[in-house]
């Protein structure tokens, strides 16, 4: 069973080779012996399992921050401990009750998905499955162990500055940030609503289509969902003729580490083998990505984040004489330290007499990187780069300085601020460890993305199994 | 570097009650940061309009037709501290 992608299972209970029941127990049981801390709630027994729908029962596991009615919805923070929202999330209720798939589990993330590593969790940090001294990324790492050491056969999260891809990269498997507005931000414990978006972890891009599938869609709760303009497609590309990669010097030099370079220049050359034409190119704006990010993702979580204030859910602290007391406590004693400094920079960059240096200069910024991607669009059909500059790495090799594990959004933020769609595939080993590749394309090119990604795949043969068989 | 009486003023537009050990933490760690933000100070912004919203949508509008909302136990079934059918709290005016 484990060698099963979902699409395979989902398959194999349809043809009836497969009893969704049995199927689901066996990641159940899994998930609930997960030596990773990758989740932070498991379903105590299968649920009722409708097999006529298109994912035909196959388990699901959900980042912590998605609301789900009535099951533990804590966002990785003891702010949120033991929360049990009344309603959930649409994107999730379009995967179980409409696409008949299984709540199997929630997954661990860094509180309010403020991270790289999954270490700023209040529930303890997760580990990576390929070797569990190092972090799975983050903010959703919780969602890329469970797929990568196979306690799930597939997944979901979010992604604001580069936390789909990132973690994906990280830990062998597939991860893809949709379109701006492409899946319904209701019902997912907002970080920076302006960046935020849902999308899928699998063990390939096969999978990716078909998660992805069923999480698109206008949403009249969220007013800034679309949808996309055509069905997500599965993916049949054998080839890549025709198609026009662009590389920019600026997210493919300077600060990669040498071996994910390597593993990147050597997919280069078989994308070339496959018919594209691979050139250099420039993001003039790119490296101010990770500074404008820094000042946007802050400021608008130091707004979002005000709700936790101890009087209508979560925690309240004990014993405060006054109302300001209470917030202030309450706030203090549930809020992590990366939570609190991004408030704090946050409310900085906010506060009067900073607002226009810093909020108002970034999101100029953020037009001047929009603006270099719509350039590119004239010449290329995609960007590539190294999903992320380095490896896995060693827990608490980065948390003392934040600035170090900043860096680590360097080739992500830039689309994330553009609100375009970007895979990430793995694409090789460096020192044992797994490299991601992304491909990113203009705003609604999904399913060229993913067919993009699926022909490449075939050709990289990349063997994710090492990390859990 | 931010002195401790910005990490302060800060701390308190944020309604956040800092330690002293986090006040001098974030006071350092905090100045990093904005010095790598302050590369963008290079940039010349000057005719560049600012990107709120990456996406070109007009106001998203519903009909205006009264729907059921969550019943009040529901939406009070999370609160730290219920009474009444609102959430209790501390008097804003207690010291």
């Amino acid at each position: 069973m484990i060698e099963l992608t979902a699409k395979q299972a989902a398959d194999a209970i349809r043809s009836g080779a497969l009893d969704a029941k049995e199927y689901f127990d066996f990641y159940r049981e899994r998930a609930a012996a997960d030596p990773y801390n990758s989740y932070v709630w498991v379903a105590d027994e299968a649920p009722e399992i409708d097999t006529s729908k298109p994912f035909a029962g196959v388990p699901i596991a959900i980042k912590d921050l998605f609301c789900t009615e009535g099951i533990p919805s804590q966002a990785g923070s003891k702010i949120l401990e033991d929360y049990r929202p009344p309603y959930t999330a649409t994107s999730v209720q379009k995967l179980t009750r409409d696409a008949g798939g299984t709540l199997l589990g929630k997954t661990n993330q860094d509180e309010f998905a403020m991270g790289s590593s999954t270490e700023n969790s209040a529930y303890g940090p997760t580990l990576n499955p390929w070797d569990t001294t190092r972090v799975p990324g983050g903010s959703s790492g919780g969602s890329a162990a469970v797929v990568a050491g196979a306690t799930a056969p597939w997944s979901i999260g979010t992604d604001t500055g580069g936390s789909i891809r990132q973690p994906a990269a990280l830990t062998g498997i597939v991860g893809l940030k949709p379109t701006y507005g492409a899946i319904s931000r209701y019902g997912m414990i907002a970080f920076a609503s302006s960046l935020d978006q849902a999308g899928p972890f699998t063990r390939d891009v096969t999978d990716s289509a078909m998660l992805l599938s069923a999480m698109v869609g206008a949403d009249p709760c969220d007013s800034t969902s679309l949808g996309l303009p055509e069905p997500v497609r599965i993916p049949t590309a054998q080839d890549l003729k025709g198609i026009r990669l662009g590389v920019p010097e600026e997210l493919s030099g300077e600060g990669i580490e040498e071996g994910v370079l390597k593993a990147f220049n050597e997919t280069l050359e078989i994308a070339k083998s496959l018919g594209a034409t691979v050139e250099t190119t420039h993001l003039p704006h790119a490296p101010h990505g990770l500074a404008a990010y820094y000042l946007i993702a802050p400021a608008e979580c130091s707004s979002n984040l005000a709700r936790y204030d101890g009087v209508r859910y979560g925690l309240r602290a004990e014993g405060a004489g006054s109302l300001l007391e209470m917030y202030t406590q309450t706030r203090e004693q549930g809020f992590g330290a990366e939570v609190k400094r991004r408030i704090m920079l946050g409310t900085y960059a906010l506060s009067s007499g900073y607002y226009d240096a810093y909020y108002g200069r970034a999101q100029k910024v953020r037009t001047l990187i929009a603006r270099d991607f719509t350039n590119a669009w004239e010449k290329f059909d995609f960007i590539v780069t190294p999903t992320a500059p380095g490896v896995a790495f060693e827990l608490n090799s980065k948390t003392a300085d934040p600035l170090a594990m900043y860096l680590n959004d360097f080739c992500t933020v830039p689309m994330s601020l553009a609100g375009i769609p970007a895979i990430s595939i793995p694409n090789g080993l460096s020192e044992g460890l797994p490299v991601g590749f992304q491909i990113a394309g203009p705003a609604f090119s999904e399913n060229r993305i993913l067919d993009a990604a699926f022909a490449l795949e075939q050709a990289i043969g990349f063997d994710g199994s090492k990390a859990y068989a | 570097m931010l002195s401790s009486d910005q990490v302060l003023h800060v701390a308190r537009l944020a309604r956040l009650e800092l330690t002293a050990e986090e006040v001098e933490r974030f006071g350092g760690e905090l100045s990093k940061v904005l010095d790598h933000i302050e590369l963008i100070g290079q940039l010349d912004l000057e005719d560049v309009p600012p990107t709120s919203h990456v996406v070109d949508v007009e106001n998203a509008l519903r009909a205006d037709e009264p729907r059921p909302s969550m019943p009040v136990e529901q939406a009070l079934a999370g609160a730290p501290d219920a009474a009444d059918g609102g959430f209790r709290v501390p008097s804003p005016g207690a010291s």
